[in-house]
């Protein structure tokens, strides 16, 4: 049932032609970044070459891409997640799934898998535009491996809080602003604390993606993640129970 | 986890696509359903309970408290006091607020807005809406082209769906409701904004719907409930005031009597005089409105003094009852005997 209804999720969102047109954005955006990191990657390669333990290719072209990807990502998913609820709402075709023999958490895991599928089709570039450089050097393959997993970490926190906030309402556009909201202030929570040791730092997804973007792979950050998501998910479960008892 | 719940189902393969029967004779039992928005209370106390093969018709203004209720009985709302366990509904004998998704693979339901995914194509929104009841794959290409057909929908199913009028969207609406042959069959208003040939198409795919499930609509209009409905609960202000089958609501909403348009006409007093008439009023130069008393019909004497004095005769139409006569009638009904107990338990 889960996977049929992130199907139907795929299928409707590859339905829509603006998706091919973000789509296409991204993969132009995404280019353009890579090769001007790499263009000064090539620009500085002598003076690297000079230093004991230069940083090495992935490390000066992929750590800052994928950086650039997850501030990216702050703006992009609410612009999906948006759709998810909010708009089966005021389409009224959340009726569909509500008398339909599912139970909340299949409608909820539906959409997140749904959805999480489709941004990593749209992010799938990145780390192919990093593979061809193997072409003709060697790829520090641990550091490429821990930021592929961090923005798949990422990227699923921010769909659940998407997600949620657009189980909130029955207007796409406040589901959107509203989940802008959340990830930006969690982003400046972070960026915002002067001090080192704040525990402000603590609550923010992007402060817990940059030990995987340096590739640092820590369980407690990874744990984060988990919790963050799941959290998400199940008030987002509790919210389309209360649906149906407040109305 | 997907596995484990579409196991519950009891779909097996092509020869077994009814995943929505179940062997009791009563489909639905709904029992003191009371709901509140906020503050204020819509439902109150509603009770209804459904054969199988049998269509029921839920008759009331816009507001009354048609839709609500119907969200209750398929699950989309929850009655007010559903946990303390005073109101229930079971859908085939499966407790709908405790056992929700066992008892949602009896129901298909057709909301007051269809539920379409407006960018999909047909035949992808049917299979959809298929699978979402347990259909297996296997048997989902045949309960499509069943419904197709049913539903008079061979032509469209490839087009996307938002690019069709509206007629289409509804007759999908309904196609999404029975794709899977529930027990029970909810439809919300079927006939809003069809045009004439396809309500009637929608009428006789009810009644023909009716046979083998139950059907619950709501409607306005006190035709549809007359063409397809063997019974009636009217709803008035979220409570149930009247509940019977359809022809005795007939009868006590009728007018005895009826209109005709004559190209001569006779005097006035000619009409009054034939047997039976009890007033007759002039509506134009050429038509008149004919009461006769409920017994006796004086349109056969009518007929003959028509031919008899070359009247010419051009149309004879009986008076039917508006939904507006019936309510008043059984709306004041309903208060003369309650105020007669009243005096009674005064004396």
């Amino acid at each position: 049932m889960i996977s049929l209804l992130a199907l139907r999720e795929l299928r409707s969102l590859f339905a829509m032609p603006s998706t091919w047109f973000v789509l296409a954005v991204l993969q132009f955006i995404f280019t353009w970044f890579f090769l001007e990191i790499l263009q000064t990657f090539l620009d500085i390669q002598p003076q690297l070459a000079q230093l004991a333990n230069a940083p090495g290719v992935t490390a000066t072209v992929a750590s800052p891409l994928f950086n650039m990807v997850a501030l990216l990502l702050m703006m992009l998913v609410p612009m999906y997640t948006m759709r998810l609820i909010a708009e089966e709402r005021r389409n009224q075709t959340l009726a569909l799934l509500l008398s339909a023999p599912l139970s909340n958490r299949h409608i909820v895991l539906g959409k997140f898998f749904g959805l999480l599928i489709f941004m990593l089709i749209l992010m799938a570039g990145v780390p192919l535009m990093l593979c061809s450089l193997a072409l003709g050097t060697n790829l520090d393959q641990g550091l490429l491996f821990s930021n592929m997993l961090g923005l798949l970490l990422l990227t699923a926190s921010y769909i659940a809080v998407g997600l949620y906030v657009s189980a909130l309402t029955s207007q796409p556009v406040i589901a959107a602003i509203g989940t802008l909201a959340v990830l930006v202030g969690l982003w400046l929570a972070d960026i915002a604390a002067a001090d080192e040791n704040s525990s402000l730092h603590l609550i923010s997804p992007l402060y817990h993606f940059r030990n995987f973007n340096s590739g640092l792979l820590d369980s407690a950050d990874a744990a984060y993640f988990v919790i963050f998501t799941a959290m998400f998910l199940l008030l987002a479960m509790q919210r389309l129970h209360n649906n149906r008892r407040y109305g | 986890m997907s596995n484990a719940t579409s196991s519950d189902y009891q779909t097996t393969g092509p020869a077994n696509q009814s995943t929505g029967q179940c062997s009791g004779d009563i489909t639905l039992s709904a029992r003191n359903l009371t709901r509140s928005f906020g503050n204020r209370q819509v439902i109150h106390n509603v009770s209804l309970e459904i054969r199988r093969g049998e269509v029921l018709g839920l008759l009331g203004h816009n507001g009354a408290g048609k839709s609500t209720t119907l969200q209750m009985l398929t699950g989309c709302l929850l009655p007010d006091d559903a946990e303390k366990n005073e109101s229930s509904i079971a859908i085939c004998g499966i407790d709908l607020l405790h056992h929700p998704v066992q008892a949602k693979a009896h129901i298909g339901y057709l909301p007051e807005t269809p539920p379409l995914y407006r960018e999909l194509s047909v035949n992808d929104y049917l299979i959809f809406a298929a699978r979402l009841r347990g259909i297996k794959s296997a048997a989902v290409a045949d309960a499509l082209a069943q419904t197709r057909q049913r539903c008079g929908l061979e032509t469209v199913g490839n087009k996307i769906i938002g690019t069709l009028s509206k007629g289409y969207q509804q007759r999908i609406g309904i196609a999404q409701a029975i794709i899977h042959r529930p027990s029970l069959i909810v439809l919300d208003e079927p006939t809003v904004g069809l045009d004439p040939t396809q309500i009637r198409d929608i009428r006789h795919l009810i009644r023909e719907l009716g046979n083998s499930s139950s059907v619950i609509l709501s409607t306005h209009l006190l035709g549809e409930v007359e063409s397809v409905c063997d019974r009636v609960e009217i709803m008035q202000h979220g409570k149930l005031i009247y509940g019977d089958t359809s022809e005795h609501m007939q009868r006590q909403g009728s007018v005895s009597g009826f209109i005709i348009s004559l190209r001569n006409p006779p005097a006035l007093g000619e009409l009054e005089n034939i047997t039976g008439v009890s007033s007759v009023e002039q509506l134009s130069a050429t038509q008149f409105r004919v009461l006769h008393a409920p017994d006796v019909n004086p349109g056969d004497t009518l007929l003959q003094l028509s031919a008899q004095h070359n009247w010419q005769l051009e149309q004879l139409t009986p008076l039917q009852a508006t939904l507006e006569e019936v309510f008043v009638k059984i709306t004041s009904e309903e208060q003369a005997s309650a105020d007669l107990a009243r005096t009674g338990e005064k004396q």
